[in-house]
């Protein structure tokens, strides 16, 4: 028995043997074309144009968000640069199928040397030349495998154009040797639900037929487990089946503790997903969406239509909205134009706010006028907030303007320090996890390279979280988690255990988060975050909190 | 020419999607664009020329249009690429 590690992506636990993905066809041979450069490119225009069709088809089979990569695969296979490429090449005595090999190289190599997200993306580049070299030479498309009996997908990498025709009746889970978690494997698993693991070094040793346990959950891949292991995975996955059981209602610990769950909007078009996965109201709407594209601050009655639409879809449940939040990083020109070396820790959210007083004002009015006509609870908060003089003043503002119920955002560690002097005039605080974790270990969001950092399930940051929410108890005041870190269901009960008293979270995460808590009392709940607490690293404290429930289960 | 400087909105930059949708609608437009970034200039409406152009998020390009309706093609094009389509 070996174990393999990796990025899990989702928490499914699942058996099964494993099917190879076929190996990449053979790079074709540099031996001169022997029919000439009218005919090879006339070979070259028929592949093309076969493949970008074939791509499409898949495309408009899986719909979505999977469509919209296969029609920027498809339109690689049309690109009038590409061609430009391929065409040189012909005409230098190579066949049609070097010539697109050598075409597509040069685009991938370029693309692998600008790191980070874009070299993720030379996957897709690769299948593309591998279905037009496919029809060149005859041979079949490569692609997932098929088989009769389920089976556990093993690929390097897979491409758009695998994931989206994936028979999910038959692959329980895809395991990759490449891939971040931003990869094209992790965003559709992520969509589509299925169990995956990514980035697991030593995949590609794996033959078929090779017996694995894969725990998303844990990013753990047991290779031959023992009758023991296959006991153990059996016991969990029944688990976990019965914890899809929980009906839709209230979020509530074991002991009824009731921990409302709210779901997080950008705009008001997923209030129906919200409310279809029993969102209890909105946690955290974002606002920025009304003002990106604009080039001036859209005006009060533009606003207000929006509201009231978002209002009106959650009649007497409470939703927060969050005021704008740009800065040097999402530019509004009539915000701060200014270039910012440092935009995450620039004019951002309530600065730029407090520098153009008027947007705020404006918006605080469209949204009085909103809740005036809805029976809806508004709260509304301010974003970026480093002070308590930030926060008194926002707090009198709003509350000037008619705003009922006026609290801020805690994101940034000098807030979560301060809490008990933060929270004293905010009716409520609600913890971004996400810039948190940014500011607290110092490691940019968007920077591939320092992406190990940015892990909620970090002691100093649930430390920050822990002085939040004592400081809430102590003053009566709720403290919400609005960031991705809600949505972990294990995560979720340790929050809980720091004091948060509702979780917000895309609705998608919901079912999820629900079932867990479910699971747990608040006393229990409270030994798990003192576990995580006591961890000297992220991965630590998750396997802290893993092994103080198995000891418990 | 008619020309317009743009900075990129999308969180991740111009990558597989959002490249394709700009250079969609450039190829829709049916006459010549072109995105240039510091030095380097492309046809717009090549997805492997504009994503070989590296463009990340808050980068600043400036597109260029010839010939008929290049105004509201620059809108559009300008609209497209200040959305962040990796808005979740």
């Amino acid at each position: 028995m070996t174990t393999l590690t990796g990025i899990g992506i989702g928490r499914g636990i699942v058996v099964g043997p494993v099917l190879r993905m076929p190996d990449p066809l053979p790079e074709p041979s540099t031996m001169p074309s022997t029919i000439g450069p009218d005919s090879e490119r006339e070979r070259a225009t028929g592949a093309l144009a076969a493949a970008g069709e074939d791509i499409r088809a898949r495309g408009e089979k899986s719909g979505g968000k999977a469509q919209e990569v296969l029609e920027a695969q498809a339109l690689m296979a049309d690109d009038p640069t590409l061609r430009s490429e391929i065409d040189s090449k012909i005409d230098g005595g190579a066949t049609a199928e070097r010539a697109v090999f050598e075409a597509f190289d040069g685009f991938r190599e370029m693309l692998v040397g600008l790191g980070g997200y874009m070299a993720e993306r030379a996957a897709d580049l690769d299948d593309v030349a591998q279905r037009i070299i496919a029809r060149l030479t005859g041979v079949a498309a490569p692609g997932v495998p098929e088989s009769d009996t389920p089976f556990v997908l093993v690929a390097r990498d897979l491409a758009p154009a695998d994931t989206a025709l994936l028979d999910l009746d038959k692959v329980l889970a895809v395991v990759t040797s490449d891939g971040g978690p931003t990869s094209h494997t992790a965003i559709l698993a992520r969509e589509k639900s299925i169990t995956a693991i990514v980035g697991v070094s030593g995949a590609l040793g794996l033959a078929d037929g090779d017996l694995l346990i894969v725990d998303a959950g844990a990013g753990e891949i047991v290779v031959d487990p023992t009758l023991e292991d296959l006991a153990a995975a059996e016991a969990a996955i029944g688990a976990q089946d019965k914890r899809g059981d929980v009906p839709i209602g209230p979020g509530r610990l074991a002991d009824g503790t009731h921990i409302p769950l709210l779901a997080n909007l950008g705009s008001v078009d997923g209030i129906e997903k919200a409310v279809e996965a029993g969102a209890e109201g909105v946690g955290l709407f974002r606002t920025e969406f009304l003002f990106l594209d604009a080039t001036s601050a859209p005006s009060v009655a533009a606003q207000y239509a929006q509201y009231s639409k978002l209002l009106r879809g959650f009649p007497g449940k409470k939703v927060v909205v969050r005021a704008l939040d740009a800065g040097a990083d999402k530019p509004l020109s009539f915000l701060n134009d200014a270039k910012e070396e440092n935009p995450a820790l620039g004019l951002r959210g309530l600065r730029a706010l407090r520098a153009t007083e008027q947007i705020l004002r404006d918006q605080l009015t469209a949204l009085v006028r909103a809740e005036s006509e809805t029976d809806a609870d508004l709260w509304v908060m301010a974003p970026m907030v480093s002070t308590a003089e930030e926060t008194t003043w926002f707090v009198n503002l709003a509350n000037e303007i008619g705003i009922k119920t006026a609290g801020i955002m805690v994101e940034v560690p000098s807030a979560a320090i301060l809490a008990d002097r933060v929270l004293r005039d905010a009716a409520f605080a609600s913890i971004g996890t996400n810039d948190l974790t940014q500011y607290t270990l110092a490691a940019d969001r968007l920077l591939g390279t320092v992406s190990s950092f940015q892990d909620p399930w970090h002691p100093a940051v649930l430390t920050l979280i822990a002085e939040v929410g004592r400081a809430g108890a102590a003053l009566g005041k709720p403290v919400g988690i609005c960031g991705e870190a809600a949505a972990d269901p294990l995560l979720a009960v340790v929050l809980v255990g720091l004091g948060a008293t509702s979780l917000s979270m895309s609705p998608s995460a919901i079912g999820d988060v629900r079932a867990e808590l479910a699971q747990h009392t608040r006393e229990e709940a409270q030994r798990l975050a003192a576990e995580a607490l006591g961890a000297d690293s992220a991965k630590g404290a998750r396997e802290a909190v893993r092994a103080a429930l198995a000891l418990h289960n | 020419m008619p020309e317009r400087t743009v900075v990129v909105a999308s969180a991740h930059g111009l990558h597989a999607r959002p490249a394709a949708l700009f250079s969609q609608a450039a190829a829709r437009g049916g006459v010549p664009v072109t995105v240039r970034k510091g030095a380097k200039s492309v046809n717009a409406a090549s997805i492997l020329g504009v994503i070989s152009l590296g463009i990340d998020h808050g980068d600043e390009v400036v597109i260029a249009v010839e010939g008929e309706g290049a105004d509201a093609l620059l809108d559009e094009l300008t609209e497209l690429l200040t959305t962040d389509h990796d808005a979740a």
